[in-house]
């Protein structure tokens, strides 16, 4: 194992996996919005604006599944409520987007959204305020997953809630947000969620060159979550993770604070999920409470176990490949997209417990 | 006069009595009844009267029914053949009128209101209809149609009806009818001048609970616009409130006996849904994500069963307990057979698999029973409600399913103390190691084992069916709060289990009025997740070396 030299950046250009999947990834960022700009409508090789929203919704995905593979692969924490992080990123990305619309909207209240207006209410509330400032919008993608993030893991981690429970209890959290989302007083649009978003930082977002660069920067932010997983893992902490996946109560008697090392790995998880559900929201046009739903999280666990757990590259591949799967098995065979699924999940976890990354040869595998 | 809102049950009681009362009378011809009936085409008040007395003397079976209709101003002419109908509603909505012979009582088509003219009834023929109605209602043989009739009568007492209920009295035997006739006349006493009997009237209604005496005992404690006390005499007034205050105290009493019943209800139903999933979540350390398609696979067994025998409603879903129990059971033990048994060891690798399976489930149940929530039929018996009094009544389904979870808690605590099986599986989920040595087939165990939480699942399931909407997103629903009772009460531990499910249920109920559903379901699972803090294990936790990482 070429430890020693392990989250050093450059290290990382000499692992044989990991350097093609961001070599994918820059070509992905680049050819693209070339294919969709620059090639015109009628060439065969055109990107229609369509596939170019998939590709950046995948992309994101493929942030999300390095969240959770960051924590479960890593350091053995099961998080069935990661859909939760995403979403509230999403909703912040979402709050300052909605401020954009401005005057422009149905009511054209230029400082109410839509539905605040509907609700009759007639001043924002206190925690919509300074979202009309991108800067701001972008503290809080980060923060507020982080704030739940570190409160949530601080009371869990602390009491040793580990396994199967801590498992559950993020079930709960994800199911009791997505409760407490869809009631309209809340101040955040109901179980209509936000939609109609006009543009982020004056650019339209409904125009080709917008959705491209916005694939770019989630391409982009990818290959960053990756260099800064990649950096965490290959750590001294990255050791300390991993000996607490595989026996926790060792790595405490060896003196180490598990707590503290799981509490952080969690809310940078956390905080990795939030951006990639920032920059989904502006790509997708809508955010609204469904994203609590806890299955999505149980799917992005899967994500990551089809793709392989433990490896960074096999869980961004894993959530893209299953992404891809089911939009196409959705369009194409609706009635046979369940039993697809259903049978990927079992199919891999009996089949191919590595995951698809299990079958890249182990020399180049991160373990 | 009789408040529009209670008019129609009260005169619905009454004609079916009516009906009833006549029917058994000597038939006689129809013919002679429809002129009869036909004279309230131009007869004039006074005539009217007679005519009532009269269609009251044939003993006809429809009488009943012709006279509410016209108390009800329901009785119309139409005007082309000047044939008498019954409308079945004169809502203002309608566009046109549904039309009941009053002979036969079947339908007879429509028409629209301009084409009929109503017969017209004054202040003086409806007191008379009413009391007619009434005192044949009161005269029933029957207690519980007497009892009904009164508590109907009290709601709007005038002279009239007062009169009939102290004719009643007098010669009336059972003590349930005597009770509330007792409050009828009490209340009547109120409203008269002798500050005596108004004092002993008020003491009288003091262990009363109906919502007709406490609101007609609150008005004497109200105060007009200026401050000053409506009701003139202080000592009727301070009886009053001493009386306000004691049925206040009564209500209270049971609606927290009523709460927690709910809470009890919904608890047991939790402890239901989770009761299997705690038996393979402790014992094998199974997540079962599928668990709650064992659930709906449950429900959907008793609509199978119930289109397999229609005409015996009632019983099937006696029979569906065991049928759900046979085909959940079955799909638990292929479950395990085929991808569970693989993954021992592999507790977050089993949770992806069986969510796998879950959704390979709903699929299914989609393309065989399509997407939309199938019909289940409740049985006659699970309908209705036990009325202990005015304050306080039970539905039954709801004591049914407590009842229930009852039965299955104590079949299965049977099955795990008392049976061979019963002390495998205790031996596995203590320590596999030591009972495989001694000799304890333990894959065999581990597939019984799955089984029976499977079974169990099923057997939920056709509760649930009588409850929810029966779907295919009918696991999903439940999937987490069965998770919730089980880590709340103590994995593996089945009485942690019944607690943890009543407790849960009980919490939500009493939260629910404050906080309002929603924000009490959210509360109460912010509590458990608290809750877990503290514990990390549940209410129970196992103990022993299986307590060793989950």
């Amino acid at each position: 194992m070429k430890t020693g030299t392990r989250g050093d950046l450059s290290a990382l250009f000499s692992d044989r996996a990991s350097l093609s999947f961001l070599a994918l990834l820059a070509g992905v960022a680049f050819v693209v919005p070339v294919l969709n700009v620059a090639v015109p409508e009628t060439s065969p090789l055109h990107l229609s604006s369509y596939v170019v929203g998939l590709i950046g919704k995948y992309l994101c995905y493929a942030i999300l599944a390095l969240a959770v593979d960051l924590i479960w692969g890593f350091c053995g924490i099961l998080s069935l409520g990661h859909a939760v992080f995403f979403a509230l990123g999403g909703y912040a990305m979402g709050m300052y987007l909605m401020r954009q619309i401005g005057t422009r909207g149905v009511y054209g209240h230029s400082v109410l959204p839509d539905f605040m207006v509907f609700l009759n209410w007639t001043e924002l509330p206190w925690f919509w305020y300074g979202f009309d400032r991108f800067w701001f919008a972008l503290v809080m993608v980060a923060l507020v997953p982080a704030a739940l993030a570190f409160v949530f893991g601080w009371l869990a981690f602390r009491s040793r809630v580990t396994g199967v429970y801590l498992s559950i209890m993020t079930q709960a959290l994800s199911y009791a947000l997505l409760l407490a989302f869809f009631r309209n007083d809340m101040g955040f649009g109901g179980n209509n969620g936000f939609t109609d978003f006009k543009d982020l930082l004056g650019f339209d977002l409904q125009s080709d060159s917008t959705r491209s660069a916005l694939l770019a920067a989630t391409a982009a932010t990818l290959a960053a979550s990756y260099g800064a997983c990649w950096m965490i893992v290959g750590s001294r902490a990255g050791r300390v993770f991993r000996s607490i996946r595989d026996a926790e109560s060792r790595t405490r008697f060896l003196g180490y604070r598990v707590e503290s090392y799981k509490l952080w790995l969690f809310v940078f998880s956390a905080v990795l999920a939030g951006v990639a559900g920032a920059l989904y929201v502006p790509q997708v046009g809508i955010i609204n409470p469904s994203e609590f739903e806890p299955i999505n999280s149980i799917e992005v666990v899967i994500w990551v176990s089809v793709g392989g757990r433990g490896t960074l590259y096999g869980a961004a591949a894993g959530a893209i490949l299953v992404n891809y799967l089911k939009t196409y098995f959705t369009a194409a065979l609706p009635d046979l997209w369940l039993y697809a699924l259903g049978a990927i999940f079992i199919g891999v976890t009996l089949f191919l417990p590595r995951g698809l990354a299990g079958l890249v040869p182990a020399a180049n595998r991160v373990e | 006069m009789i408040s529009g809102e209670w008019r129609p049950l009260w005169l619905l009681l009454a004609g079916c009595f009516l009906g009833f009362s006549v029917s058994v009378q000597a038939q006689t011809d129809d013919d002679g009844f429809r002129a009869i009936v036909a004279e309230f085409g131009d007869a004039n008040f006074r005539e009217k009267e007679s005519i009532v007395e009269r269609l009251i003397d044939t003993g006809h079976a429809s009488a009943g029914t012709v006279l509410t209709a016209l108390l009800e101003e329901r009785f119309f002419f139409r005007q082309e053949d000047q044939q008498a109908f019954i409308v079945e509603s004169t809502d203002e909505s309608l566009s046109v009128y549904a039309l009941v012979d009053p002979v036969s009582l079947e339908d007879a088509g429509s028409v629209e209101p301009n084409q009929l003219s109503r017969v017209i009834t004054n202040n003086r023929l409806r007191r008379f209809l009413r009391i007619t109605i009434a005192r044949f209602t009161l005269s029933s043989p029957d207690a519980d149609i007497r009892v009904d009739a009164v508590k109907q009568m009290l709601r709007s007492l005038d002279a009239a009806s007062i009169e009939l209920l102290r004719d009643r009295s007098a010669e009336e035997t059972d003590s349930t009818v005597l009770y509330e006739i007792d409050t009828a006349l009490a209340l009547a006493a109120l409203d008269g001048d002798d500050v005596g009997a108004r004092i002993a009237a008020v003491n009288t209604l003091a262990d009363r609970l109906s919502p007709v005496v406490y609101n007609r005992l609150s008005a004497l404690l109200e105060r007009d616009e200026d401050g000053r006390f409506i009701e003139g005499d202080d000592d009727v007034r301070l009886a009053a409130a001493e009386t306000v205050r004691r049925i206040d105290t009564a209500r209270n009493f049971y609606s927290v006996i009523e709460t927690a019943f709910f809470g009890l209800s919904l608890g047991s139903v939790l402890a239901l849904v989770a009761i299997g999933l705690t038996i393979t979540f402790g014992v094998m350390g199974v997540i079962n994500l599928a668990h709650g398609e064992l659930l709906m696979l449950g429900a959907y067994t008793t609509y199978v069963v119930q289109l397999a025998m229609p005409d015996h409603i009632d019983v099937s879903i006696l029979v569906a307990i065991p049928a759900a129990f046979i085909v959940a059971g079955t799909a638990g033990v292929l479950i395990e057979r085929t991808i569970i048994r693989f993954l021992y060891g592999r507790p977050l690798e089993t949770l992806l698999a069986t969510f796998g399976v879950s959704l390979v489930l709903q699929q299914f149940v989609r393309s065989v029973f399509s997407a939309n929530n199938r019909p289940v039929v409740t049985p006659s018996w699970m309908s209705g409600t036990l009325q202990f009094n005015e304050a306080f009544s039970l539905t039954y389904n709801r004591l049914y399913i407590v009842l229930f979870a009852l039965i299955v808690f104590a079949i299965l605590l049977v099955i795990l103390k008392r049976t061979r099986l019963g002390l495998d599986i205790r031996a596995v989920s203590q320590n596999r190691l030591m009972a495989r040595a001694m000799g304890v087939r333990s894959e065999w165990v581990d597939a019984m084992t799955f089984g029976l939480g499977a079974g169990i699942a099923g057997v939920a399931g056709v509760a649930l069916s009588q409850l929810t909407n029966v779907g295919p997103n009918l696991g999903q629903s439940y999937i987490i709060d069965s998770f919730l009772v089980v880590v709340f009460g103590g994995v593996g531990n089945i009485w942690g289990t019944l607690i943890g499910g009543m407790s849960l249920g009980i919490i939500t109920k009493v939260l629910e009025p404050f906080a309002g559903a929603v924000l009490g379901k959210i509360l109460v699972l912010v509590g458990v997740i608290l809750f877990i803090q503290r514990r990390p294990r549940g209410l129970f936790p196992q103990t022993g070396r299986a307590a060793e990482g989950v």
